[in-house]
């Protein structure tokens, strides 16, 4: 699909990130109908809607509530070089009742939980959708949602809900609901997994996510911008620098063609996003030698990490690169010096290749994760999945290539193979890969730093532009999307939305065949973060 | 049989903390301190520089930084560089919440002399080995690399005798990450319920302390402290792995000899 540059908003130049995005409007009757027929390739029943763009992945379903009551509702699509973003006002219904909407899941079925967290913060109902359990906050009857947008957002008290009963879905002989969670056998992030099984097969899992929702979305209203960054770098903790960047590029873009970001900023906040996916990547690595019980591999995959996360802390002072990013740019310059950095990246790096490369050559290793977790392509497909968990499945999108921000516009990006056999396998050596180019990236990142005057500037002033914006990288989980609007300086509606959720509504999905003892492998080789899902 | 020779490459990687110190992160933020000048710039607003209210100012003028609540985001830093300062130590965590407020008050010393008889009463029997549980309420994530790290060769607990354990029920010490999610407080009890007696509760990160930057919110508490009775104070966020350590090593009494507190 080519770009299309006059059909875009002109904000392309920008030095920060060409968040290049239009929005049209349709009315609430039509929008579902128009997000399938982008999605599908397709031309829209209502073809009063010219201005629509003929194709696009379903990216995200983001809601905003307004004063009235009203929600706004954004479907965003993703597509070579932009962001299209299609969008329709939901008013509530008589009497107080809710408001409704024809849901968009029966013909787009990446929207399923979307609309599920939809109907939890905003009490929307969307007519159609197959099945609207509580997803991120269950309300008690006649409970008010928290509508993230309004000025006064609900206080709603959240109830735990009654969990004695498990539901089941499967009826058979000896078929029983396992609770697996939220508290886990392990140091593991809060969730809870009903397992209906026979005994060993896994033929029905599904996901319970929300013990671990913080309402983070509407602590974020009101707050400054320079105060958003730092909330934004603890929506995802494991993934701050990405949350930061791609918050930042949203406030950086508001106005009249934004502001232009240092370039040695630019580099900077690159440098620390790719040592961010390799440590996440790493992590993911430890997690599978751990469930494999390669103990050798499992010690020395941690000490490597381990001296990623000493690289991040001498670079910048804190270990998850917090503090980093700001808004216009960076907080200052690295606390090491570039060559000593690159010297001493070169040396972890040469130790990961040699202990993975080791690893991938172990059959012991290779049996666990070799047709474990199968994504098949036609699924990746039709619910979009995103990040390493997609390339591993056939679908070759990375942000830093397709809409390219940051420094990612004039750092050469080494070029990635994705994979199709969708297994842990192929998860796996699509993350090898990938960090081979970080390590790649971080290098030039590093190395172009040293044509700057190390005394910067590292930041230009930001005014306060009242507006909506997007905001989008590619995190270590893959593409990272926020919504951003202001009003009078202060923020008025931020939306995350996470990779760890667009891809987490796919893992029930692919147990087919698999049994207890690969949900461990499945679960590393997914990489995903339970704060961004139920954030 | 190559993962025999490569287990063994690059020889001991292992920390001697707390046996030695150990000089790592000598230059980066372990905890905000006030500096002990005597020519303090007059500042309109010091308080309104922190985005958690960290900050107070008492009468006399001299500015307090409760940890508990820092995020050590340092701004405070960035901004009055002559009367806030990075501390590298990373052995910040303490046994009562308001021995996090530094500069430390007087009175806070009696009672932590209290409580520490009285931890040290619980903990006697779990110097040698004790067993650890860990619990998310609502954290970021990045706190539960930071405990995992834990178990990796460059820490490697199990040389103190600390284990990780499945099991509640198992449990001496109970890590509680998070804010306190609502969802999570069910849980959150139970578990603590299971645990048998004696047990000792320990707050990991800003998040769990006070709720951090995550808090105020409809869906968190400010803290974990108010779903379960908490020992151990350990800010940071995230804390690192030392910092965690120290924690761990103050809940069963074995403070590093060679810088005794008295």
């Amino acid at each position: 699909m080519s770009y299309e540059p006059d059909k875009m908003t002109p904000r392309q130049g920008l030095a920060s990130g060409s968040q290049a995005w239009r929005e049209v409007s349709v009315p609430s009757t039509q929008l579902a109908d128009a997000v399938a027929a982008i999605s599908q390739g397709r031309s829209p029943d209502h073809q009063d809607v010219a201005a629509l763009p003929t194709t696009g992945r379903f990216a995200g379903l983001f809601g905003s509530a307004i004063e009235d009551g009203s929600v706004v509702l954004r479907a965003a699509l993703a597509r070579y070089h932009g962001l299209e973003i299609v969008s329709s006002i939901v008013a509530p219904g008589p009497d107080g009742r809710p408001g409704r909407y024809e849901a968009l899941t029966p013909a787009v079925p990446g929207a399923v939980w979307y609309e599920r967290e939809i109907a939890d913060l905003f009490g929307l109902v969307p007519e159609g959708h197959p099945r609207v359990d509580p997803l991120v906050l269950p309300r008690n009857p006649g409970q008010d949602p928290p509508m993230p947008g309004r000025r006064m957002p609900g206080q709603v008290k959240p109830v735990p809900l009654d969990e004695t009963p498990l539901p089941a879905h499967l009826a058979g002989e000896g078929v029983f609901t396992l609770p697996y969670g939220p508290v886990r056998s392990g140091v593991f992030e809060s969730v809870q997994f009903l397992v209906e099984t026979p005994g060993e097969d896994i033929p029905h899992l599904r996901a319970r996510v929300y013990h671990k929702h913080r309402g983070i979305e509407v602590r974020f209203q009101g707050l400054s911008p320079s105060d958003g960054v730092l909330l934004a770098e603890r929506v995802e903790g494991v993934a701050s620098v990405a949350h930061a960047t791609a918050f930042s590029q949203a406030i950086e873009s508001l106005g009249d063609g934004g502001v232009n970001v240092p370039s040695a900023a630019l580099l900077v906040r690159a440098a620390h996003a790719e040592l961010e996916r390799v440590a996440n990547h790493l992590d993911s690595t430890v997690r599978h030698t751990e469930a494999a019980g390669q103990a050798v591999a499992y010690a020395r995959l941690t000490w490597h990490k381990e001296r990623i996360m000493r690289l991040r802390a001498d670079l910048c002072g804190h270990r998850f690169g917090r503090g980093v990013v700001v808004i216009g740019g960076v907080a200052g310059a690295p606390m090491l010096a570039p060559a000593a950095a690159v010297a001493h990246l070169s040396r972890i790096e040469a130790d990961v290749r040699a202990d993975v490369d080791l690893l991938m050559s172990t059959s012991s290793f290779i049996d666990r994760i070799r047709g474990t977790g199968v994504l098949k392509p036609q699924l990746a497909l039709s619910r979009g999945a995103i990040g390493p968990v997609g390339r591993a499945s056939g679908l070759d999108e990375d942000v830093r290539a397709y809409r390219p921000y940051g420094a990612y516009a004039i750092i050469e990006m080494p070029a990635h193979r994705y994979r199709d056999s969708g297994d842990a396998l192929a998860r796996q050596l699509v993350r090898n890969e990938e960090m081979w180019g970080a390590f790649e990236i971080c290098r030039r990142a590093l190395e172009g730093l040293t044509r700057y005057p190390s005394d910067g500037p590292w930041q230009v002033p930001v005014p306060p532009v009242d507006g909506t914006a997007w905001g989008w990288v590619e995190a270590p989980q893959g593409e990272l999307l926020y919504l951003v609007e202001t009003e009078s300086g202060r923020l008025r509606r931020v939306k995350p939305r996470s990779a760890s959720f667009h891809n987490f509504s796919l893992f029930p999905d692919v147990f087919i065949g698999d049994i207890f003892t690969d949900f461990a492998f499945i679960e590393a080789s997914f990489g995903l973060s339970m704060a961004g899902v139920a954030n | 049989m190559p993962w025999v020779t490569r287990g063994l490459r690059n020889g001991v990687l292992t920390s001697r903390y707390p046996a030695r110190p150990d000089g790592y992160g000598e230059h980066w933020r372990g905890a905000v301190v006030v500096r002990q000048t005597s020519t303090r710039p007059a500042h309109p607003d010091l308080p309104g520089i922190c985005p958690t209210g960290a900050i107070t100012s008492t009468g006399d003028g001299v500015p307090e930084v409760d940890r508990g609540k820092c995020i050590l985001c340092g701004r405070c830093v960035a901004e009055q560089p002559d009367v806030f300062a990075f501390d590298p130590s990373f052995e910040v965590a303490d046994l009562a919440r308001p021995a996090l407020v530094v500069p430390h008050r007087e009175e806070t010393a009696a009672s932590l002399a209290v409580l520490r008889s009285d931890l040290a009463r619980r903990a006697r029997a779990l110097r040698r080995s004790v067993h650890l549980r860990h619990i998310d309420a609502g954290s970021d994530g990045s706190e539960e690399w930071e405990i995992a790290a834990l178990l990796g060769p460059v820490y490697d607990v199990h040389r103190l005798g600390i284990f990780f354990t499945a099991s509640p029920r198992h449990a001496d010490l109970l890590l509680v990450t998070g804010a306190g999610s609502a969802g999570m407080a069910e849980p959150l009890r139970s578990t603590y319920e299971a645990m048998p007696d004696p047990r000792v509760v320990m707050a990991v990160g800003t998040d769990a302390i006070s709720g951090g930057l995550v808090s105020p919110s409809y869906a968190t508490g400010c803290g974990v402290s108010g779903k379960v009775p908490v020992d151990i104070w350990v800010p940071g966020s995230p804390p690192s792995p030392f910092a965690i350590l120290h924690g761990i090593l103050i809940a069963i009494g074995r403070l590093p000899r060679y810088k005794d507190r008295s």
